[in-house]
């Protein structure tokens, strides 16, 4: 075990954690919108920064991406963190004006005005539907594209993502809640990435639950038997 | 030389120190011929302005008249704004270099010369001789016969564009055919590499690298032997050495310059790095835009394999070494090294968190040591001439020379190399031949995008890394601006936060946004919308944008923004409180008005008035005329009535 401290009380950590990980296990408020533990931290929205201080030299740095090493002194709350992460969060509302989430978050840190023109985005670029895509669906159909105030993300080209399995993991786990689905009779539509499939019905309860296009790349992976992807998974339990 | 490839002569493999010597003299044979040799500078700057035309014409013309002349190429002598220059050189005669050549002049050298004459109008300046600062070596040229006509025309040293600097990253621009491995071994060039690989071990090569204090070229100046030794003290079977040479910021083109002139000072520098570190791979990431430094990166390596100074078994000493040249794709995000690696790996060039660094897991997380092309450029000579030696030119923490391109309002623009040191002022007023048209000096600004603007109360600051960076700009890649009193502050700081929020990579929020509002605050005030609290506003998020984003283009992003207020406030203050441009450069805070006294109510004004905005009535001989006007509210500011009044009647505020 790692032992340093998180606003002078210690704490423990197990090494390859990072910083984010263990303070918010130890009951510290850190607001955070890229990072999920479900995929690898990404360091990209910079709201749950902190003040690290290691062998003599203090520096602000995303704690959800710094690894949990002995003898660290973290503090989540000090003048700068709260500044820096204050006018984050007011870039991230100027963007995002209409965020319901966004809107408490910045009422919870302090920050009143928005002194920045407003914007009409509803995606702050956090990357998560795009990791969650990757590492854990492993269909690869979104992505970032172009760069600096032009950055996107989305499938190739924005056209459908032909590698999209309509697996919903990306709706999900969005924090901002924008990437929405529908499904009606025998259709599941991913609303953002335009991306609809036909689903399947179930053997036994006849209900549509899942795309056929998805069930076919999961039998692709996943040694099962064979007709366990003919019964919806309410029947199966 | 025991093995023939049979392409050609010279084309044999290198074994050990008296092969090396053996191409020394094949070498020398080539730089200085029994006849007559004409060289071009081809660099880019060069064929930018025509050197290719003058370097055909020159073949044409001596092939027509069979004159017993040779005619080759060269890099880049640094006078760029000179370009094209041809040098002759004619054994027992002083090298003379002629400046602004076009294919007309060309042939009327090449007449003149074969009469042993000189063209008084076009010298350049002439040479008695060379430096070969690698060995310490002055290769004197033996002047014999004194040609007609040079008197008063100065020495290279003389030149006050060169009087100042001292070359050892140019060392061989302009001196050598750069697709010619003999011309780089001739002056002295692989010999350090030599020594490196027979006569030291690797711990002495880092020893004397760390002892030189050479710090690292491409902006940061980290400490270069204690990043090898970082580098060598990670266990792991596989390491590799990289190259920046991802060249991005406006206006800096020494690399490309280096490059394209002397492209196997950087690989010798590579290999000697390599042995110390224990690599044997090593990558050169050079950006797609420079079409010509990567031809002749190809050249020069295709060539050093050719000769066994790449590949196995390197001059007999057991250490084998690879470089493979990757092109980028026009991201200036990836001249950060870990984008950069990202960008090898084929991934997108996006920086990642830094917190194990590179020397431990870098490209594909093997330990990887990358160095700027300057820095390696540095190292042979570093080797040949040693520690004590290199450490003596410099400041106290940072030593050696520094090459920059030095562009903009001043008169003499181009690329130089100067011991650190140097102060600003010696460089834009000596070097620089001072600002033209008899406009003031406002301020230089270094680093390229991420660096800062120096006002004229710092000019007597010495250049060195440290001291930049305490005055709000940093040493950056080399790039050197200077600005004049027509440059507007606020237009400047917009210009380079439109150039960054277009090239953060996009990843961070705080740099993202960041720049995009930086920029959107100084169009904001540049237009007249500015308010008082935008000043605040703009440092206050040129902090957070410092302080928030991980790598160090969002690191350095607000310098442009935060070094302006830092000195030019007032100018900041006259934009937002009086709507004022006092450059004259922000166009929707000028104000045209037409002085009815000075008019001469010749209408030309109003004929070339886009926008219809000045009425009056033209003077005829038969008819008394109305002096013009201007509709303020119907003038678009496009300056053109200014340009075409005759009687100075216009006037701008």
């Amino acid at each position: 075990m790692l032992s340093f401290t998180i606003d002078g009380q210690p704490v423990e950590g197990k090494e390859g954690q990072n910083v984010l990980e263990v303070a918010l296990d130890a009951g510290f408020d850190i607001p955070h919108l890229c990072y999920n533990e479900n995929v690898k931290p990404y360091g990209a929205c910079r709201l749950c920064l902190v003040e690290i201080s290691r062998k003599g030299r203090s520096r602000l740095t995303t704690s959800c991406n710094y690894p949990v090493m002995e003898g660290l002194e973290v503090f989540t709350s000090s003048d700068k963190v709260l500044r820096a992460r204050r006018m984050v969060m007011e870039l991230l509302l100027a963007r995002c004006p209409g965020s319901k989430l966004l809107q408490e978050m910045a009422k919870e840190m302090g920050v009143e005005e928005v002194r920045f023109k407003k914007e009409d985005k509803d995606c702050i670029l956090c990357g998560l539907c795009a990791r969650v895509c990757e590492e854990v669906v492993g269909a690869n159909a979104i992505q970032f594209a172009f760069r600096g105030d032009r950055r996107d993300i989305g499938p190739p080209f924005m056209e459908e993502p032909k590698d999209c399995i309509a697996c919903g993991a990306c709706v999900t786990i969005c924090p901002v809640d924008v990437i929405g689905m529908k499904e009606e009779g025998d259709e599941r539509t991913i609303l953002r990435w335009n991306r609809t499939l036909k689903m399947k019905p179930c053997k036994v309860c006849g209900n549509y639950f899942a795309p056929w296009f998805q069930l076919e790349k999961f039998k692709e992976k996943a040694k099962l038997p064979k007709d366990f992807f003919e019964i919806c998974y309410t029947c199966r339990s | 030389m025991r093995e023939e490839r049979g392409r050609g002569q010279g084309m044999m493999k290198i074994h050990d120190k008296i092969d090396l010597e053996k191409i020394r003299e094949e070498g020398l044979k080539k730089l200085f011929p029994k006849e007559t040799k004409i060289s071009v500078g081809m660099a880019t700057c060069g064929l930018s302005t025509g050197a290719d035309k003058v370097y055909e014409t020159l073949l044409k013309e001596v092939g027509r008249l069979k004159l017993p002349f040779q005619v080759g190429q060269t890099g880049c002598i640094g006078f760029c704004q000179r370009e094209p220059v041809l040098d002759i050189l004619t054994p027992g005669r002083p090298r003379i270099f002629y400046q602004e050549v076009t294919p007309e002049k060309a042939i009327e050298l090449v007449h003149r010369w074969d009469k042993e004459e000189v063209v008084k109008d076009w010298l350049f300046f002439k040479m008695e001789g060379e430096e070969w600062i690698g060995e310490d070596k002055w290769f004197d040229y033996s002047i014999q016969t004194d040609l007609k006509g040079l008197d008063g025309t100065p020495s290279y040293q003389q030149v006050p564009f060169y009087q100042k600097q001292l070359k050892i990253a140019l060392r061989n621009c302009g001196f050598i055919n750069p697709d010619h491995i003999e011309e780089y071994i001739a002056r002295g060039g692989y010999f350090a590499l030599g020594k490196a690989l027979l006569e030291m071990k690797p711990e002495e090569i880092i020893e004397e690298v760390k002892r030189s204090g050479l710090r690292g070229r491409g902006g940061a100046g980290f400490p270069t032997g204690s990043k090898w030794e970082s580098c060598r003290r990670v266990k792991g079977d596989q390491k590799f050495v990289l190259c920046n040479a991802d060249e991005g910021d406006p206006g800096a083109y020494m690399d490309r310059s280096v490059l394209e002139g002397d492209p196997h000072s950087v690989i010798e520098g590579m290999i000697i790095g390599a042995y110390a570190i224990g690599a044997h791979e090593g990558f050169i990431y050079v950006r797609d835009e420079y079409p010509l430094a990567i031809q002749k990166l190809q050249v020069a390596v295709r060539q050093a394999e050719e000769f066994g100074l790449l590949g196995d078994n390197i001059l007999g000493s057991g250490f084998s070494f690879r470089i493979h040249l990757f092109r980028g794709g026009g991201a200036f995000v990836c001249g950060e090294s870990t984008a950069l690696m990202a960008s090898i790996e084929g991934k997108v060039g996006e920086p990642r968190a830094k917190h194990i660094h590179t020397t431990e897991s870098g490209l594909w997380e093997k330990p990887s040591n990358l160095n700027n092309v300057e820095t390696w450029n540095n190292v042979p000579v570093i080797i040949s001439r040693g520690s004590e030696w290199y450490s003596k030119i410099g400041t106290d923490k940072s030593k050696g020379t520094k090459v920059f391109s030095i562009v903009g309002k001043v008169n003499n623009t181009g690329l130089i190399e100067v011991p650190m040191g140097i102060t600003l002022r010696e460089i834009v007023y000596e070097i620089g031949g001072g600002i033209p048209d008899g406009k003031k000096f406002k301020a230089v600004q270094t680093g390229g995008p991420s660096g800062g603007c120096i006002p004229e109360s710092l000019l007597d600051l010495p250049v060195d890394f440290d001291r930049l960076t305490e005055v709000g700009s940093m040493m950056g890649s080399g790039g050197m601006i200077v600005m004049d009193e027509s440059t507007c502050m606020v237009d400047v700081a917009k210009y380079f936060m439109n150039f960054l929020k277009d090239e953060s990579c996009g990843k961070c929020t705080s740099c993202r946004e960041g720049t995009k509002r930086m920029h959107e605050i100084l169009t904001e005030i540049s237009e007249g919308r500015g308010k008082p609290e935008h000043i605040p506003l703009l440092e206050e998020l040129g902090w957070v944008t410092a302080e928030a984003s991980l790598c160090q283009l969002g690191g350095t992003a607000p310098n442009p923004v935060l070094s302006t207020i830092r000195y030019f406030r007032e100018e900041y203050e006259e934009h937002i409180l009086n709507k004022r441009c006092p450059a004259k450069v922000c166009r929707a805070l000028l104000k045209y008005r037409i002085l009815p006294e000075t008019c001469t109510m010749c209408g030309r004004c109003a004929k070339v008035c886009p926008a219809d905005a000045i009425t009056g009535k033209r003077k005829t001989k038969k008819e008394e005329g109305i002096p013009f006007k201007i509709d303020e509210e119907k003038c678009i500011k496009c300056g053109m009535c200014f340009d075409t009044c005759k009687f100075n009647a216009i006037e701008v505020q």
